[in-house]
């Protein structure tokens, strides 16, 4: 029920919908269930509306919390 | 079986319902003592060097990006023949056309089977056509038949096939069907996807010089690879093996894929051959088909095993294990 | 090795451990029909060790629509009274007779939409009503919601909507109401997350709860949704966490609620398989009831006919897997569904069959 693909924002259109892109494929979306949508936010798109911004995270930090909580585990 | 079935839809999509219908129906009514396996091409009478094949092509829509239905009604034909080891010579076409279809664009399919049949060195030497009354028609169909000459000299077969063989994907898949679902479906996306329809005899008869080690080709159309593995398969006594990481996908097929909820695995392909080969000739096989114009994205993706004969295990990205199931009911976009 | 592989394998050494400190079996249930579907997928059940075992819930929003609402869409198309709009998903969906919509959309009745931005262009193309399937959780019900308000501030009178809507946490609360359930966490579903946030589970932590955790989609991502849930079950801990934080903001997604809130209301729905499920349905209000298909058109209540020897309804509530359903994989397989666990396919028999099956 949850397929939803993140994507960028490239581009504004009129008020409710923006041209987003993961590469060379753009697609167009309504962006009307975000409070302030701007190029260059990265978003997850389901059925065709961007659902909500991504916060940025840091893949090394993103990492080195699997491996803690890996890690952590086993200590009880 | 049974008497209240009807045809569906399904039963045209390349997977295991169309098997089914292969098996369940058409082979029973058409196979005969000196034919007894119905092969996608075959020769034209029992022991003759020249070999038969027919297809039906009724894409929607007729005209997307990379070509268009005359275009591919040559290349698929004359690629079923190349992945028997024939090389194709002569083709007919059997066109019906729906009342209403624009002559200009009429010419332009034909126009463009004739540039594809200059392209693959064929000739078109006879043909029909048939009108059909508005709302009967889908627009245009068209069937072909194409006659080749065998030049490689061994069997090329499924049963050729044994345990360590390896398995070969000549190019990046899923773009034909990406390509002609957004177009079908007027999807509101944007890049440069175009249908991989090409010739694949220079990258079969690549493959040629392996001699008994090739042992068995196919063009991974309908139902994409995932079909052409499944189909191999089934009813075997061995298995096959696969790695998800080996299978070429562009970023592209692989973004829209993605977006529609869709397996680039399951896709349709008009320019892709799978090959499977003895083990010490694999990295002869990548080599000679990488050195073909359209092989620069050929991989190895897997092997045959004697493990779980009839099926394929797929190793996926994090190392965990899954079935490759055949494809399932119709390509359709889905949000969940 | 790719990178990826290697914390992959961090991961479940992890789980394994704390999976053996617990020292009895654990089950856990995933409640979003995706999750169902990418755990198989990417291959996690063939990773886990022995004691944890993964159970499917009733997050298929196909798979909870009773045959009778495909039956009902299948008789508006065909009298001509209307044409059918609907996601892709519903499509091959048989009713109790087994024809599909799918086999109706040559004759022009029914159109497949990608997004419900797209009904304005189609009511407006068309001269006859436009009914919408509306079959969907928290993550869809939004955009479907949006694109009619749109369809009103424009002026169009032909648009309706069919609603078959459901919500997770009354289901949740259903499933740990029943004395046996059996479950000792949820993978709580990401997307939906987005939308409602981490504080409509609160009553996960209360006295008959159980820990939480919302989860992500990509392989790495339920990996560490099921490692924090096995800690907190090592650690006899009770709690709601948010592994999905990159898209599960606190307080969800405001506006989409907002959207929810002005237009929808609880209904006391049937969950096919389950039963009425109260507050597990929501309805237009009645500003809205002009855009009611189902007052439009009357159509009358679905009627829900389950097969015998179907065991979908075990199934569905994670009592059940589905090799014990004795038409499951013979009668039952995803080209010819018996149960709805089968026809969707994110149904827990669908993914069973495609990716798990010996």
């Amino acid at each position: 029920m949850c397929l939803a693909t993140p994507m960028r924002i490239d581009r504004l259109l009129d008020g409710k919908r923006a041209v987003v892109s993961q590469g060379t494929v753009t697609v167009q979306v309504d962006v009307s269930l975000l409070p302030d949508p701007k190029p260059g936010d990265h978003v997850i798109v389901h059925a065709g509306f961007a659902i909500e911004v991504l916060t940025p995270e840091e893949a090394e930090e993103r990492i080195s919390l699997f491996r803690k909580m890996a890690e952590l585990t086993g200590d009880a | 079986m049974s008497a209240d079935d009807i045809i569906r839809l399904e039963h045209g999509s390349g997977g295991a319902l169309s098997r089914d219908l292969v098996e369940a129906v058409i082979h029973p009514a058409l196979r005969s003592e000196a034919y007894p396996e119905l092969t996608d091409s075959s020769p034209l009478e029992p022991g003759s060097d020249l070999l038969l094949t027919t297809d039906g092509y009724v894409v929607d829509p007729p005209f997307f990006p990379g070509g268009d239905i005359g275009r591919l009604s040559v290349l698929g034909t004359c690629n079923d023949l190349a992945v028997c080891g024939a090389r194709p010579f002569s083709l007919s076409l059997a066109i019906t056309v729906e009342e209403g279809f624009p002559v200009e664009r009429f010419r332009a399919v034909l126009e463009s089977a004739a540039a594809a049949a200059r392209e693959t060195g064929t000739r078109i030497v006879t043909g029909d056509t048939k009108v059909v009354p508005r709302g009967k028609g889908g627009g245009i169909f068209v069937t072909s038949a194409g006659v080749g000459k065998r030049v490689f000299p061994h069997r090329l077969s499924p049963a050729m096939v044994r345990a360590g063989d390896r398995i070969l994907v000549s190019g990046p898949l899923g773009a034909h069907g990406i390509t002609i679902l957004a177009a079908r479906e007027s999807l509101p996306v944007g890049g440069t996807l175009k249908s991989d329809a090409a010739f694949l005899f220079p990258v079969a008869s690549s493959l040629f010089p392996l001699g008994e080690s090739l042992r068995f080709m196919r063009d991974a159309t309908r139902g994409g690879i995932s079909a052409v593995l499944n189909e191999a398969v089934q009813g075997a006594a061995w298995g096959i093996d696969v790695e998800e990481e080996a299978f070429p996908v562009s970023a592209e097929v692989r973004a829209v894929s993605d977006l529609l909820g869709l397996n680039p695995l399951e896709i349709a392909n008009e320019g892709v051959l799978v090959a499977f080969v003895a083990s010490e000739s694999a990295g002869q096989a990548l080599r000679a088909v990488q050195s073909q114009a359209l092989g620069k994205q050929a991989r190895l993706v897997g092997r045959v095993t004697e493990d779980h004969p009839g099926s394929i295990i797929m190793i996926t990205k994090i190392g965990g294990k899954r079935r490759l199931d055949f494809p399932r009911g119709l390509l359709l976009p889905r949000i969940c | 090795m790719n990178g990826d592989r290697k914390l992959a394998q961090e991961l479940v050494a992890g789980i394994a451990r704390a999976a053996a400190e617990i020292g009895r079996p654990v089950k856990l249930m995933e409640v979003c029909g995706t999750h169902t579907v990418e755990l198989r997928r990417q291959g996690i059940h063939s990773l886990l060790p022995d004691g944890i075992s993964l159970i499917s819930g009733p997050g298929c929003p196909v798979c909870v629509t009773p045959s009778g609402y495909v039956d009902n869409a299948l008789a508006l198309a065909e009298s001509g009274r209307a044409v059918i709009a609907t996601f892709g998903d519903m499509l091959k969906v048989p009713g109790s007779s087994r024809r599909s919509l799918s086999g109706l959309s040559g004759r022009g009745v029914v159109k497949m939409v990608y997004s419900p931005s797209e009904l304005i262009r189609i009511a407006k193309e068309s001269s006859l009503p436009v009914v919408f399937l509306a079959v969907g959780f928290e993550t869809t019900i939004p955009t479907v919601v949006s694109a009619l308000l749109d369809a009103r501030d424009a002026g169009i009178r032909n648009l309706f909507l069919y609603t078959a809507f459901k919500v997770v946490p009354p289901a949740l609360r259903l499933l740990l109401s029943g004395p046996d359930h059996g479950i000792d966490g949820f993978i709580l579903p990401g997307h939906v997350s987005v939308i409602i946030g981490p504080e409509a589970y609160q009553f996960l932590e209360g006295p008959d709860g159980r820990p939480g955790v919302i989860t992500g989609f990509e392989s790495l991502d339920m990996l560490l949704g099921i490692l924090l849930l096995v800690r907190q079950i090592q650690r006899h801990e009770r709690k709601v966490e948010n592994a999905y934080p990159r898209a599960v903001k606190p307080g969800g997604n405001p506006r989409a609620r907002a959207v929810i809130e002005k237009s929808l209301e609880p209904r006391d729905d049937a969950w096919r398989g389950i039963g009425v499920i109260p507050g597990g349905g929501l309805g237009l209000r009645f500003e809205l009831a002009d855009m009611d298909a189902e007052k439009r058109f009357d159509i009358p209540p679905a009627r829900d006919v389950e097969a015998p020897g179907c065991l979908c309804s075990l199934v569905i509530a994670g009592k059940a897997v589905p090799p014990q359903c004795p038409l499951f994989g013979r009668v039952c397989t995803p080209d010819d569904p018996v149960g709805p666990c089968m026809v969707s396919s994110e149904g827990t028999c669908a993914a069973y069959f495609r990716y798990s099956r010996q």
